[in-house]
């Protein structure tokens, strides 16, 4: 491989041997760290920030090499600051694309070329890429996606629903669903690491629900700017990049589709095994590096709550309201990781449980049922689909307490 | 692959298939060859699996025998006919997703550019009619308007083959195929004009019916490509299944179409123009 591919730490060797004085940018003055020192050790501050600003943050401290953007409401004003980002020289290479099936098949082309890529969208454009989304997993094509989850479908409107990540869920992406601005900047720095693992090698998406994380600020602590995360090492993946420095990925010289149907099937057949069971060793780093695929609070409760993105902040308050103001513990499980799904996590979870309540802000209730199918044969609890709101409404805690007391009237 | 990495380690040449012995003794890297060579040296693509008689096998072929650097090159395709035979190719060939060429391209070379400071990559797109001017039109124009530095090619056969001969934007109006039942009802697509629309500095038109020129051609986009701007050939490649032309005819249909309407066109930037002069400057300067 040629000197410059990229896998060495440039602040440490570019000053000395150049000929004329190369301005060092932004990014070159941070220090690269290990990524356990970024997520645990650095000294953090606190601040009052959006979630857009939150994933600026992230990417900031990512070692971002491109990042490709296109407007999309609620997304919009990330891939703007990202922008900016990369005018002050955190991000090596950004454009805005023509649309989302350009961009992601762009995200395609510059991971392949073994550069740390990423982008976001959200609802329709989310819809829009999703014939090359799906197929980044099987590319074997390690990238962040970050997703503002909006409504998809007609009549048109732009407020928080995050039903599109019904459609994520069978095509080998891995998926984790942030509940807060906090979550929003740790999961996307942690997913770029999680994504370019030699044993995982595969697309992260990490969805908030639009407006309500993006829009809205929260606390969020942050380790300094002066530190950024290892470069990605394209040498060290499951699939090589696609820069001619290395012999090319069997797949893409010999593609199922150019032979005969045996071989085709076989050779279709064994790399989905793959995809999912690589999308399985993720299981490995969130642990390390998320705390879980879970998080139990009041794990004794024999009535649960299992929530993901928005709807886990909603449950946290009916969990305090049912115990302050009607004396009754109620336990709730935050589901970090949507793919890999916590199938044995919750039955372990879950297996005292008597009634299993689901809040989701979608009207189909995806998360529903993935917990039905997880705990089906290892659960004897009734599995309440809901409550729920979708098209933008807001989840009022009472909503909640009337599911967890149907004995009693709540106003709401 | 890169001369340095397609080395076999001293010793370990008798172990070695002749196919791969030859690659690295009598193939292209690191030297340019000449179309008058061909025969003399390891082709890039040898065995394909496309029809007997395919002019756009023909035209490939010659396009491999034209790339500057072919061990520093990426191909890109997409869904068609000529992926068949670019796969086969000792290039790393990335085929996508249909009609994702040129924003792979674009994503592609940026992200080589961030990476290889002091090794130009070239990237080269070489796809269908359909697969660039139809489904993938959008972001072959993007690429275009952007001036994303890297080739495209179109293999224009002027159908869809691959699917089994349907019409696509580059048909002739009139031809009778498959989902144009009475003929096609538009005119073919002037994807020529179209780039010259969007600023693409150098476009060429031609027919496989001069190799050299061929070779040329690619040589001189590829180069184009890598320090001025997007380039563009759009070269006939018929399809002799769907529009029935005896096998023994295929040559003699291209010069005929060549001769009547897809004669050899160039247009050129000034300031690509300006680049190939000065390469010429600096070859004559050597000798």
């Amino acid at each position: 491989m040629s000197d410059s591919a990229g896998v060495k730490d440039v602040t440490a060797e570019k000053p000395a041997e150049t000929k004329e004085a190369v301005e060092l940018t932004a990014g070159d003055r941070q220090k690269v760290v290990t990524p356990e020192y970024m997520f645990f050790e650095a000294p953090r501050e606190r601040a009052f920030i959006t979630g857009s600003e939150a994933a600026k943050e992230a990417i900031r401290r990512s070692n971002v090499d491109v990042a490709i953007s296109y407007p999309i409401t609620p997304q919009s004003e990330t891939m703007q600051q990202v922008g900016s980002l990369w005018a002050e020289g955190y991000v090596k290479e950004y454009y805005r694309g023509e649309e989302e099936i350009g961009v992601m098949s762009a995200i395609a082309g510059s991971s392949r070329a073994g550069a740390r890529s990423m982008t976001a969208t959200a609802g329709p454009g989310l819809m829009r890429g999703m014939e090359v989304i799906a197929s980044w997993p099987g590319g074997r094509i390690p990238a962040v996606l970050l997703i503002m989850c909006r409504v998809v479908n007609a009549p048109l409107a732009i407020q928080p629903d995050n039903v599109e990540l019904a459609y994520l869920l069978n095509c080998g992406i891995i998926l984790f669903h942030g509940e807060n601005q906090q979550d929003f900047f740790d999961y996307t720095m942690k997913a770029f690491i999680i994504s370019e693992r030699p044993e995982i090698t595969l697309p992260v998406a990490v969805a908030v629900d639009g407006f309500f994380v993006t829009h809205a600020r929260g606390y969020v602590s942050i380790p300094s700017k002066d530190i950024k995360l290892p470069p990605r090492d394209p040498y060290a993946e499951a699939v090589p990049a696609m820069d001619n420095e290395n012999p090319p990925a069997r797949l893409s010289r010999d593609a199922p589709i150019q032979k005969s149907n045996f071989i085709s099937y076989q050779v279709h057949a064994s790399w989905q095994q793959e995809v999912w069971a690589a999308n399985e060793r993720a299981r490995r780093y969130i642990n390390k590096y998320m705390g879980g695929l879970i998080e139990v609070v009041n794990p004794d409760a024999e009535i649960m709550l299992i929530a993901s993105g928005s709807a886990v902040s909603q449950s946290r308050e009916a969990v305090r309201q049912a115990e302050e103001e009607h004396n009754t513990k109620v336990g709730l499980i935050k589901v970090r990781s949507i793919r890999p799904f916590p199938t044995p996590e919750l039955r372990a979870a879950c297996k005292h449980a008597k009634r299993i309540i689901v809040p989701e802000f979608n009207y189909m209730g995806w998360l529903h049922r993935e917990i039905v199918t997880a705990l089906y044969g290892h659960s004897k609890a009734e599995i309440v689909p809901g409550p729920r709101v979708y098209g933008g409404m807001s989840m009022p805690t009472e909503m909640i307490l009337q599911t967890i007391f149907p004995e009693k009237k709540f106003v709401f | 692959m890169s001369v340095k990495n397609i080395s076999i380690t001293p010793g370990w040449e008798k172990y070695m298939t002749k196919e791969y012995l030859d690659l690295v003794e009598r193939g292209p890297y690191g030297k340019q060859k000449k179309v008058s060579e061909m025969g003399s040296f390891k082709e890039v693509l040898e065995e394909h699996p496309m029809c007997a008689g395919c002019a756009m096998t023909l035209f490939i072929r010659l396009t491999m025998v034209g790339l500057p650097n072919p061990e520093h090159t990426v191909l890109i395709g997409t869904a068609g006919c000529g992926r068949l035979a670019l796969t086969q190719t000792s290039i790393p060939f990335i085929y996508g997703n249909y009609g994702d060429t040129n924003a792979v391209a674009s994503g592609l070379k940026r992200g080589l550019e961030v990476r290889f400071k002091d090794q130009a990559k070239d990237v080269v797109v070489m796809a269908g009619d359909g697969g660039l001017a139809d489904i993938g039109f959008s972001a072959v124009m993007h690429s275009w308007f952007r001036k994303e530095r890297f080739t495209t090619i179109m293999l224009d056969n002027e159908v869809y083959g691959n699917t089994g001969g349907q019409e696509s934007g580059m048909t002739e109006r009139g031809a009778l195929l498959k989902m144009a039942p009475k003929g096609k009802m538009f005119e073919k697509m002037d994807m020529i004009g179209l780039a010259q629309t969007s600023g693409v500095a150098y476009i060429a038109r031609l027919t496989p019916t001069n190799p050299t020129r061929v070779a040329s051609v690619v040589r001189k986009a590829v180069m184009i490509a890598r320090e001025v701007g997007p380039t563009f050939i759009q070269a006939y490649t018929s399809c002799n299944i769907e529009y029935a032309i005896p096998t023994p005819k295929v040559l003699d249909d291209a010069r005929d179409i060549e001769a009547k309407r897809y004669g050899f066109m160039e247009i050129i930037s000034d300031e690509a123009k300006a680049y190939l002069d000065s390469i010429d400057t600096a070859k004559k300067a050597k000798k």
